[in-house]
């Protein structure tokens, strides 16, 4: 039954490609076959017989698909980081301490919250953050190292954004401070 | 008989009447009957704001006391429609205000409700109660915070998925002290702060609430407090659910869950960690509803443990996470079960965890009262769905998305056809059906032969010719709302029959084979319909022959005629073709016109045409030289339809003439 065969051959031959180019539209004229219209996905049926273990490749994004609502996508998107990492721990260093700790970061709501659980794991005082002038009032300053190997001074950035930057902290101390804004 | 029968007792016996379906048919009885309906109809549902307008409702129903509005087609849910595209309700609120119309309830989805709108109804409706706004976008916490500080009685304000543009949180200090009639407050889709303190004094003295849904800024130890005060509560929404399960706050928070013993309804955890689960089981064994398919952070054991304590469940929206075993533990605790949805937690990519016909199967099994279904899974099998379709006859909504579009059997290899159409021959009270997966003409020749009751498709993918649209449309006789998208079904199949288009709500078709001129002849043979275009490719480019595919197509009956707040992306069809001399085609007309610059001049453009067959001689130049300064587009709209013998037409630009705003372009003349 060629009909069978059509769809087992065709079904699966997905192309790149808009609807109304140049291939397309020479298409057209000899088929109606769905494939047509078809905006680009890759073949299933490859995919499927190669090793399970492996993880798909990227499917080009169809617009529209699946068909959940926008709103219900933005808001899953975030969620999935906070699944794939349980518990967000961050090594943190001090200035003079013999041996690190680690912090979850995922617990805290705010820069409030971990400071202070900083401030009782180290058993120093922070000052009191401005943004023009950093921490004032301490010899301690708490840091950070983001995604691309800067040493930041904790508090400039947004807390969610500053939870998916930080790699690790540090409680720098004294003169070394004095870079980041410090005035002791 | 009835006749004998003064109109105070008709009216006393329609109260009892309160669906909307009942209460057409009665008011089609006779005369007097559509008289009495009329004034007593006190709740009025419009499910396209643009078949009827405003004015037409209230010379209807002068007392109308709730009014249910839907704007924006269903696709539009997936970004498949432009955000301008229309469905404003402020127009509505206006006339409504304006007529003295006393309303007290209004529910919209879809639609684009600004400030301005909210404003005007909690200043107009005295005794405004409820506002329902499901999917919509437009307005800010402004809005919210007018409603609060001025509707004096207002019971629900219930915010479901909308995009809301600003999030300060001050509106919900903007409940007066006064205000002790709330019984629904939803603000779960809200991404801001809110004020705690005001939330905590708003919920103490609200003795009525009944439906609390937090957001994520609500912390737990706000949670704790508000269940505290209001143990009264039967839904309730958790925005944040994080906390130590040893620490004093999770005792404290323990103690007040268990004290609502009435809650059934449970959803949000926006923000989960799983491990804290457990202050919940007290609550479980009342649940009706639970939806948990916001919370990824609840997969696995956690989830199976969580299910296994609600035996009461009716209605459960749930994740992919929960896998096939895990919907093993649906099938075998919840008996209830009526309504089940499974949506992906990761909509791009494999999903490891992702469910199978198994778990449907499995589902359909243990749980035989299943009547509503949404299931996003990897793959399904004619097998499990013919098993399925033995297992639940009682489907009314039956929607299966198969992640990858045009998936087969994958044991067999063969299309689903059989599987749907077992679905459909045995769930003969089916009125809600959504395709999936590989699929020929004759999973529709199904549709046709057996969904009598059917009300509305969607097809994505699927069909080989025109006849698959065929069978549905000469088969489906309830049919109201038909969406496709991406499937071979062009003009001879939309020419069909477009009397049918007038008993359904609207027709969508997207990425298929249907042409510009099949558009313009559904549109010219029936007046009633409005028959959009909506383009959003660049407009130089689009090419107007009328055997240029049409991307996009939305056409709904309407008795209103043509929207006038239509974006520039969207065409309605049919201004130039109504007439009953031969028109010019859009075609001819844009073939016909010639651009030339005849004296080298740059400040003139003129256009002439050879085969102009529009009567009248009018020249528009010295005489009304207005509709080109400031409307140009409208001006030529003006023209071409009343100056049919128009041979020259000469357009001069206004005096600001800048790089495009007030030029006449060739979509004048496309667009009227």
């Amino acid at each position: 039954m060629t009909f069978e065969k059509d769809i087992n051959i065709d079904a699966t031959e997905l192309r790149l490609g808009l609807p109304g180019t140049s291939e397309e539209s020479e298409r057209q004229a000899s088929t109606t076959l769905r494939i047509s219209n078809k905006r680009a996905l890759p073949s299933v049926a490859d995919e499927k017989q190669c090793d399970q273990e492996t993880a798909p490749p990227t499917k080009a994004q169809v617009v529209g698909w699946p068909p959940i609502r926008s709103y219900r996508k933005n808001n899953l998107q975030t969620k999935k980081t906070e699944v794939e990492t349980s518990g967000m721990y961050v090594k943190v260093s001090m200035d003079g301490a013999p041996y690190l700790r680690k912090v979850d970061l995922k617990i805290y709501k705010g820069y409030p919250e971990v400071l202070k659980a900083l401030e009782d794991m180290f058993k120093f005082k922070v000052g009191k953050y401005s943004e023009r002038e950093g921490y004032n009032g301490s010899e301690f300053v708490p840091t950070y190292e983001d995604k691309d190997g800067d040493w930041m001074l904790v508090g400039d950035v947004p807390w969610e954004m500053f939870v998916n930057s930080c790699k690790r902290l540090r409680i720098m101390k004294g003169s070394e401070a004095r870079g980041l804004g410090c005035v002791v | 008989m009835m006749n004998y029968f003064p109109d105070e007792v008709l009216e006393h016996v329609f109260d009892f009447i309160t669906c909307h379906k009942d209460r057409n048919s009665v008011s089609l009885v006779c005369k007097s009957w559509h008289r009495i309906e009329r004034y007593s109809r006190r709740r009025v549902f419009i499910g396209n704001c643009y078949s009827i307008s405003p004015e037409r409702l209230i010379a209807r129903f002068p007392g109308v006391k709730s009014l249910t509005l839907k704007g924006k087609p269903h696709f539009a849910d997936f970004n498949l429609v432009p955000y301008d595209w229309g469905g404003f309700v402020y127009p509505w609120i206006k006339v409504l205000a304006e007529t003295g119309i006393g309303l007290e309830e209004l529910r919209l989805k879809r639609m684009v409700v600004s400030d301005e709108s909210l404003e005007l109804i909690s200043k107009t409706f005295v005794n405004f109660q409820s506002l329902v706004l499901v999917s919509c976008d437009g307005f800010s916490a402004d809005g919210l915070a007018a409603i609060a500080a001025n509707c004096r009685f207002l019971r629900e304000l219930d915010l479901q998925e909308n995009e809301v543009d600003d999030h300060r949180g001050h509106w919900l200090s903007c409940f007066p002290e006064s205000c002790t009639s709330l019984v629904s407050l939803n603000f779960a889709c809200l991404k801001g702060e809110v004020n705690l303190g005001a939330l905590e004094r708003l919920v103490s003295r609200s003795p009525n609430l009944k439906s609390l849904r937090l957001n994520r800024s609500v912390p737990l130890d706000t949670l704790q407090k508000l269940l505290m005060r209001a143990p009264q509560l039967v839904d309730l929404g958790i925005g944040s659910y994080v906390h130590d399960p040893s620490s004093e706050a999770s005792n404290k928070l323990k103690h007040a869950i268990q004290r609502c013993k009435s809650i059934m309804s449970l959803s949000g955890f926006l923000e989960v960690a799983p491990r804290c689960m457990s202050a919940i089981y007290p609550i479980c064994g009342n649940l009706t509803t639970l939806n948990l398919s916001y919370a990824p952070g609840i997969h696995g054991n956690k989830l199976t443990k969580l299910i296994q304590h609600c035996r009461k469940l009716q209605r459960l929206w749930i994740l992919d996470c929960i896998g096939d075993k895990g919907l093993g533990v649906v099938a075998s605790t919840c008996k209830e079960l009526q309504e089940l949805r499974v949506f992906p937690s990761d909509p791009f990519g494999a999903g490891n965890d992702a469910v199978t016909e198994e778990g449907l199967v499995l589902v359909s099994a243990g749980c035989p009262k299943l009547n509503s279904l949404l299931y996003f899974c990897q793959q399904m099998t004619n097998a499990a769905l013919i098993t399925v379709a033995k297992n639940c006859p009682n489907f009314i909504r039956f929607r299966l998305c198969i992640l990858d579009p045009v998936r087969p059997d994958p044991v067999t290899n063969q299309p689903l056809d059989e599987g749907f159409g077992a679905i459909v021959q045995s769930c003969k009270r089916l009125k809600r059906l959504s395709l999936s997966g590989l699929l020929t003409d004759q999973v529709f020749l199904y549709i046709g032969m057996y969904a009598e009751q059917l009300e509305m498709l969607s097809i994505a993918f699927a069909a080989d010719s025109d006849k698959g649209m065929l069978y549905v449309l000469n088969g489906c006789k309830k049919l109201r709302k038909l969406e496709i998208r991406d499937c071979p079904f062009g003009n001879a199949a939309l020419l069909e029959d477009v009397g049918k288009y007038e008993t359904m709500r609207s027709l969508w078709m997207s990425s298929c084979e249907v042409t510009l001129g099949g558009c313009k002849t559904v549109a010219e043979m029936m007046p009633s319909l409005n028959v959009e275009i909506i383009n959003e490719s660049d407009q130089t480019e689009f090419n107007l022959d009328d055997g240029q595919k049409v991307d996009k197509m939305y056409l709904y009956r309407t008795l209103v005629g043509h929207r006038k707040d239509a974006p520039e992306s969207v065409w309605i069809l049919g201004d130039l073709t109504r007439s009953e001399h031969h028109e010019p085609s859009l075609n001819d007309m844009i073939q016909d016109m010639k651009l030339k610059n005849v004296s080298g001049d740059d400040d003139f453009i003129i256009w002439e045409s050879n085969n102009f067959k529009l009567q009248g001689n009018f020249s528009v130049y010295g005489y009304n030289p207005f509709i080109f300064f400031f409307h140009p587009v409208v001006g030529l709209g003006v023209v071409a339809s009343s100056c049919k013998e128009l041979q020259e037409l000469r357009v001069f630009p206004s005096a600001v003439f800048g790089a495009g705003n007030d030029v006449v372009t060739e979509e004048g003349l496309i667009r009227r």
